[in-house]
């Protein structure tokens, strides 16, 4: 593959995770709901694993041999109803609707609500238990699809997560693919003020192949996604990512877990989106 | 009854592949017959209950039909979150077994009792609570809900098979199975303590009260309207069961008949006491000490009909 190949494709990708960061800001605007924060700083990842590695048409036909992509931080919804819309597996006419009186796009994930939302997530903690039922059901029938789950770093502290992680690698599970988005803020503190371990010796002590990467450089996120599936897996990658990712005024701001904005803010986020 | 299910789950694995147990490192001497027969559908989870509901969700997601096993708090309480919104709100047909059910685990004290379970999965929108008297019922009724969409909680007791019946009965899953006709006086009892129950029905008609035995095996949907068809001779309902006071057969049925019966009608309801028990003893002594013998439960009864000591402030009369 040669450098100006990757180029384009990453410029592709930067163009489409511009108009995802634009969908959610006018997703979170219109409806005043929190979390605009958290959606952010998971785009990169999601633009990338959508753009380049899922087979959106086993998708769009709820195929037994689809890929499945668990948002285990159930919170951060509308970056994944905003990607699904821009790869075409939803209609963005719908994205207007979120949050609305008797529409179909809730606050978390709500199962087949559309396709491409595979299970009902929001209490912290349940997604990789699911995304291991998946996967040891996929690699016993013999699929080769992957199971990709991304979790937020605050989620790490719910037990259950380590259960799940504890299972999977004695399993062997590896078509699982566990992407941590480590943005460093949570609900009430900074992460590392909660949890002061280190990640990646966390996982690695459970038995789990880490990667540790920037969360926004597409060449990290792919060269760590390509080589997921050559271990015993699962595998997991720490993305390093900025709560409010794209916005200057709300990146790595704990109040944007919480805020939606005015329109004074809606305007400055805008600009500084289609720069 | 673990015997019976073990037994009744291997048929239905033989034909269908998609079945699955996981079990929560529990079951030595009761699974292993199933584990060795399909190995790979065999999951020791390991002491993570949590995890196993959200594993059973997740196979359940890629088509699978679950089976999970443990000790009944630990299956119901322990993940309680993880039976609501991922088996509960997803609707995915995984069947909950919990065994030791009340006080099966005696001496073992109240960690491993359960006074509450049958209250909170009734609790939960999508469920069904399955609870068997005996190893006739469970053998009626596992190949009924095997199709059912959506979980399913079943409600066992420890060891042994339960109370035999006296004559062959039917058991139809939702329809709670009259055992003893009557149509003046009825006992509704649900579980393992239909034993108990039957004893003292047995000794009432003995000294010439006409009652009559229901065994309500099927807890969720709660299906009452039998009610109806003895509706201008019933004088009294009475319920029994090996839970507390809270959310379990008595409240349940007492709501409804506060609902739906416009009639004076004499109801109690017999269960565990609103206590976690610090005294240690069997399932027998346990029974006992909240007053779900025979003995108790009989004179209270006669008490209660002949009116001669009633106090006031208990739920005795049901009446729109």
């Amino acid at each position: 593959m040669t450098k100006l190949n990757l180029a384009e494709k990453n410029q592709f990708l930067c163009k489409k995770a511009k108009e995802v960061r634009l969908a959610i800001l006018d997703m979170v605007t219109n409806a005043k709901s929190s979390h605009i924060g958290s959606a952010f700083s998971i785009v990169d990842i999601l633009t990338i694993i959508y753009n380049e590695f899922l087979n959106l048409d086993l998708i769009k036909n709820k195929s037994k041999n689809r890929d499945y992509f668990i948002l285990s931080k159930g919170h951060a919804v509308a970056a994944l109803y905003a990607t699904l819309a821009s790869v075409g597996i939803i209609n963005s006419d719908l994205l207007s609707t979120f949050y609305q009186d008797g529409c179909v796009l809730a606050g978390h994930p709500t199962k087949d609500c559309v396709i491409g939302v595979e299970a009902s997530t929001g209490s912290l903690g349940h997604g990789l238990s699911m995304a291991v039922g998946i996967a040891l059901a996929c690699k016993q029938d013999g699929l080769l699809n992957k199971i990709y789950v991304l979790l937020g770093d605050g989620e790490c502290q719910e037990g259950s997560v380590w259960e799940a992680v504890m299972l999977a690698t004695r399993l062997q599970l590896n078509n699982l693919i566990i992407i941590i988005d480590s943005n460093k803020l949570q609900g009430f503190d900074r992460t590392d003020e909660l949890l002061t371990s280190n990640f990646k010796n966390m996982f690695e002590g459970f038995g789990c192949h880490c990667f540790n990467v920037d969360g926004h450089d597409f060449i990290e996120l792919r060269t760590a996604i390509e080589f997921c599936g050559q271990t015993h897996g699962p595998d997991v990658i720490i993305a390093n990512t900025i709560k409010g990712k794209g916005v200057s005024f709300m990146q790595d701001k704990l109040e944007w877990h919480y805020k939606s904005l005015n329109p004074d803010q809606y305007i400055l986020a805008k600009n500084e989106i289609l720069k | 009854m673990r015997i019976t299910f073990v037994k009744k789950l291997i048929e239905l694995a033989e034909i269908d592949p998609n079945i699955y147990l996981l079990v929560g490192d529990y079951g030595f001497s009761v699974v292993e017959p199933f584990k060795e027969k399909f190995e790979s559908r065999f999951i020791n989870v390991g002491i993570s209950e949590q995890n196993m509901i959200g594993v059973a969700a997740g196979l359940a997601l890629a088509g699978k039909k679950v089976f999970v096993y443990s000790i009944v708090p630990f299956v119901t309480m322990r993940c309680f979150e993880q039976i609501r919104i991922d088996l509960c709100y997803q609707n995915l047909p995984v069947r909950i077994i919990g065994v030791a059910a009340g006080f099966a685990f005696g001496p073992a004290a109240s960690t491993h009792h359960s006074i509450e379970d049958i209250a909170l999965m009734s609790s939960l929108p999508n469920m069904t609570v399955v609870s068997p008297a005996n190893c006739f019922d469970l053998e009626s009724l596992v190949p009924q809900v095997n199709n059912l969409h959506g979980p399913i909680y079943f409600r066992l007791g420890r060891g042994g098979p339960g109370m035999t019946y006296p004559l062959p009965q039917n058991i139809e899953f939702a329809k709670p199975a009259e055992i003893l006709k009557s149509d003046k006086i009825l006992f509704l009892v649900t579980g393992e303590i239909f034993s108990v129950a039957f004893e003292v029905v047995k000794n009432l008609r003995d000294i010439g009260i006409d009652c009559g035995l229901v065994n309500v095996h099927t807890l969720k949907p709660l299906n009452l309207n039998f009610v109806f068809s003895k509706i201008d001779s019933l004088q009294a309902i009475f319920t029994i069961e090996e839970h507390g006071s809270v959310g379990g057969l008595g409240q349940q049925v007492a709501s409804y008949l506060c609902q739906n019966i416009n009639k004076k009608i004499i109801f109690k309801s017999f269960h565990v006491p609103d206590r976690y028990f610090h005294e240690i003893g069997s399932r027998d002594y346990l029974l006992n000490k909240s007053g779900l013998n025979i003995e108790n439960i009989c004179a209270t009864v006669e008490r209660i009909l002949t009116k001669k000591d009633f106090m006031v402030g208990q739920f005795e009369h049901s009446r729109l």
